[in-house]
């Protein structure tokens, strides 16, 4: 395998990652505002918080490493994205900072607060709201360039039926997935009462995601023909998606094994996101950059990529650590340590 | 004066983002270290007032570490978005510790997690202690990895520009230049110390206010100790870095001490006023000593600005930054010093009023100098930002949107600084620790 495909499809990962561990979070703040307002707030809160509370610096940090990452390995993507991201760019990080710190501020400062609970919900479907804007552009069509440098084409961007079908999506993904890994967590918990709430959410939000996805590819059609043909080729994958899709949709309807079904749910993203990025390929922004034209130099190449084996022997320890302390330790779960 | 240009927007935006960032940076490194050590001595000692000590400094922490966490992301992005050309050329060469420190984060925040939420969840509590280190080390490693590409920008090596392409790289050259070692220690040391001075002047202040207890005066006497240490750290740092800027990167020192024609024996200017023809008046002058900071010889020749052309020199007022910065840094060590030395002479009384005044003093002070010593460290490298390869011009961002962005992050960040004193200030007041102490170890037993 060359450098370059190697170099983003660890990215990928850990976008796909970020994707996965963002959403629980992403939707679990709408969740518990949801119960808030809706004064259920006794049965999840606690389940969500429970859940959370030792985990959310953590999500912060796929996030960061992907970005980093990219720079590191595709230095030319810092040039384009950094000059045409500059206010989406901004707008998300804002986002991401109230976030985090108003979930800090309400859970160990002053719990019963509604303003940092709304923030905190309302933040949660605005964000990647505003990080699907990148994956969007990278589809080209947003972005000119001449002699002054790079100028981000704002108004495309928003009258771009595409890009709406992006956005909705997204936040679909983000209850869907949460909802789904929410049932699994308080069947985990023996909380009946937050199972059922769950369970309807994620039976409710699972069709909008498959509906979503085909107004992507509508779009995607007439957005970036290329990008679609190269898609095409690619149907099993998405095929297998839908499978996945469907026997997560299947278990959780016959009120059986939760934990299952959120694998199906993980695997159903994990082909439709593989898809998506393989046959985006060679292009990390259309059609500006390729993966071949703007990989680093070949030695840090191989030191980055070094460096990730080491991180990776060194992380996937202590976040199974992590994970068994909080995840899998019924007790825990269940709010007796 | 100030043209608020493209350039300039974006280097005040970036400016906002660091001088409030390296606070929590400061306290995120520090603090970690100050838990450990406390909870250590509780652990040894058999003394509840140790452990709750390190549990009430851990609830603090988790606070600062969310807004430094959000805050470091915005200053990770910032570089791409602010600063693309230079990113750009850097990525090519420097990477490799920005993709580590990621790394060190995300072990850190991994055991942070677990730490928080595992207090009496360990039958031996030595198991729960444990947790510190990883915790400690992903702090200081993340401290280590930002400051060698912060290094990187003062003496840049481990490649060659041919005809506009960077080629022979070396990134392991890259993260070990010259400026590394000595930023380094300084900048893990004086957080340390900032950190330790932090919590002693809260414990001070609760002293002076007459609600201190057994629990302050433990807590104080364990900061203060500390402090001393990672000060007199702190000025051995600061000595090395001024020898290794005379040597590496004299334009640096020379407009830091007003230095102008290269000679030997060489004065220390202290503070003063400059004029246009930059005769300085009204300064505090110590003959030679400038040559002995330099290369502890009278007769260390010391370069002076003349030797740089006008462009190339860093804005003058930067004299002050370093003057602060060296001040505060004395103070902090001569407050330590006296507070250990009274602690261990019977006859005098280390809670002296006064004393305790200074200390409650050299918290913030201490914060200032961190804040002193960055803009010295950043506006003392200009025009650079890859010293001798490319100006801060060439590297910023073409948009035209920096001013909006400046301005949401100013208000961002006064709404994050609000909401975050006033989190802390809620989470202890009427919260005391003895009734904390009753709950969590009735009868004073473990």
């Amino acid at each position: 395998m060359s450098l370059e495909i190697i170099g983003i499809t660890v990215l990928w990962l850990f976008l796909y990652g970020y994707l996965i561990v963002a959403s629980i979070d992403f939707g679990a703040g709408f969740f518990a505002y949801y119960a808030r307002v809706s004064k259920k707030e006794h049965i999840m809160s606690k389940l969500i918080s429970r859940y959370l509370s030792p985990v959310w610096e953590v999500t912060n940090v796929f996030f960061v490493f992907f970005f980093v990452g990219l720079v590191g390995f595709f230095p030319d993507t810092a040039y384009y994205y950094g000059t045409a991201l500059l206010l989406p760019g901004s707008v998300a990080i804002i986002l991401i900072a109230i976030r985090g710190s108003f979930y800090a501020f309400g859970n160990y400062g002053s719990k019963d607060s509604t303003l940092y609970l709304f923030l905190y919900g309302a933040t949660g479907l605005l964000i990647p709201a505003s990080l699907s804007t990148a994956l969007t552009i990278s589809e080209g069509g947003y972005l000119r360039e001449d002699e002054t440098g790079v100028t981000f084409l704002a108004g495309e961007l928003f009258t771009s039926p595409y890009s709406w079908s992006v956005v909705f999506l997204a936040i679909v993904s983000v209850l869907y997935i949460s909802a789904s890994f929410l049932t699994y967590y308080a069947d985990r918990a023996e909380d009946y009462d937050s199972r059922a709430i769950m369970r309807k959410f994620a039976l409710f939000w699972g069709a909008p995601t498959i509906i979503a996805s085909l107004m992507v590819f509508a779009g995607l059609r007439s957005h970036n023909g290329e990008h679609f043909e190269r898609a095409l080729d690619l149907w099993w994958m998405f095929g297998l998606s839908l499978v996945f899709f469907l026997i997560a949709g299947y278990l959780i309807f016959k009120k059986k094994n939760y934990g299952t079904a959120f694998l199906m749910v993980m695997l159903q993203f994990f082909f439709a996101f593989f898809g998506y990025g393989a046959s985006h390929l060679p292009y990390i922004l259309y059609p500006f950059i390729t993966v071949e034209g703007s990989v680093v130099n070949e030695t840090m190449g191989i030191a980055l990529v070094t460096v990730f084996i080491l991180g990776l022997c060194l992380l996937i320890p202590s976040l199974y650590l992590l994970m068994r302390l909080f995840l899998f330790d019924a007790d825990y779960v269940k709010g007796k340590k | 004066m100030l043209e608020l240009d493209g350039v300039m927007l974006s280097r005040l935006l970036t400016a906002s983002t660091l001088i409030f960032h390296v606070i929590f940076a400061t306290i995120g490194v520090g603090i970690p270290v100050m838990i450990a050590i406390a909870e250590f001595i509780g652990l040894k000692k058999n003394d509840p007032h140790y452990l709750l000590l390190a549990r009430r400094w851990a609830r603090g922490f988790t606070i600062t570490v969310a807004v430094g966490v959000v805050t470091g992301t915005a200053i990770g992005l910032q570089l791409s978005l602010l600063w693309p050309s230079f990113m750009q050329v850097a990525g090519q060469v420097i990477a490799l510790p920005l993709f580590m420190e990621t790394f060190a984060f995300f072990f850190e925040a991994i055991f942070l997690g677990i730490y928080l939420y595992t207090w009496d969840r360990f039958k031996n509590r030595w198991l729960h202690w444990l947790l510190n280190i990883p915790i400690v080390i992903g702090a200081s490693l993340s401290a280590f990895f930002i400051t060698t590409v912060n290094a990187f920008m003062n003496t840049p090596q481990g490649f060659d520009i041919i005809d506009g392409e960077t080629v022979n790289i070396s990134p392991l050259a890259a993260m070990f230049n010259p400026a590394t070692p000595t930023k380094v220690f300084h900048v893990i040391t004086s957080s340390y110390m900032t950190s330790a001075l932090i919590l002693a002047a809260i414990t001070a202040f609760i002293i002076l206010a007459k609600k201190g207890t057994d629990y302050h005066k433990k807590a104080l006497r364990l900061t203060m100790t500390a402090a001393l240490i990672f000060s007199a750290g702190t000025a051995l740092a600061g000595d090395l870095s001024a020898k290794f800027l005379a040597k590496e990167q004299p334009e640096k020192l020379a407009a830091a001490e007003w230095h102008f024609e290269t000679e030997s024996n060489a004065d220390l200017i202290i503070f003063g006023t400059i004029d246009e023809n930059n005769e300085i008046s009204n300064e505090i002058r110590i003959p030679g000593m400038l040559s002995f900071l330099a290369g502890n010889s009278f007769d260390t020749e010391v370069i002076g600005l003349d030797e740089f052309p006008e462009e190339e020199r860093p804005p003058l007022w930067v004299h002050y930054m370093f003057d602060m910065m060296v001040g505060i840094g004395m103070y902090s060590l001569f407050i330590a010093g006296l507070f250990v030395m009274f602690m261990f002479i019977k006859r005098f009384n280390e809670w002296n009023k006064l004393l305790l005044m200074g200390i409650v003093a050299s918290g913030p002070l201490a914060m200032l100098a961190i804040e002193f010593g960055w803009i010295y460290a950043e506006v003392g490298r200009q025009p650079w930002i890859l010293r001798g390869i490319m100006t801060v011009d060439e590297a910023a961002t073409t948009s035209g949107s920096v001013g909006i962005a400046f301005g949401l992050f100013l208000a961002l960040y006064a709404v994050l600084g609000f909401f975050c004193v006033k989190v802390l200030l809620r989470m202890f007041k009427n919260r005391p620790p003895e009734a904390e102490l009753e709950k969590r170890f009735p009868g004073g037993s473990l």
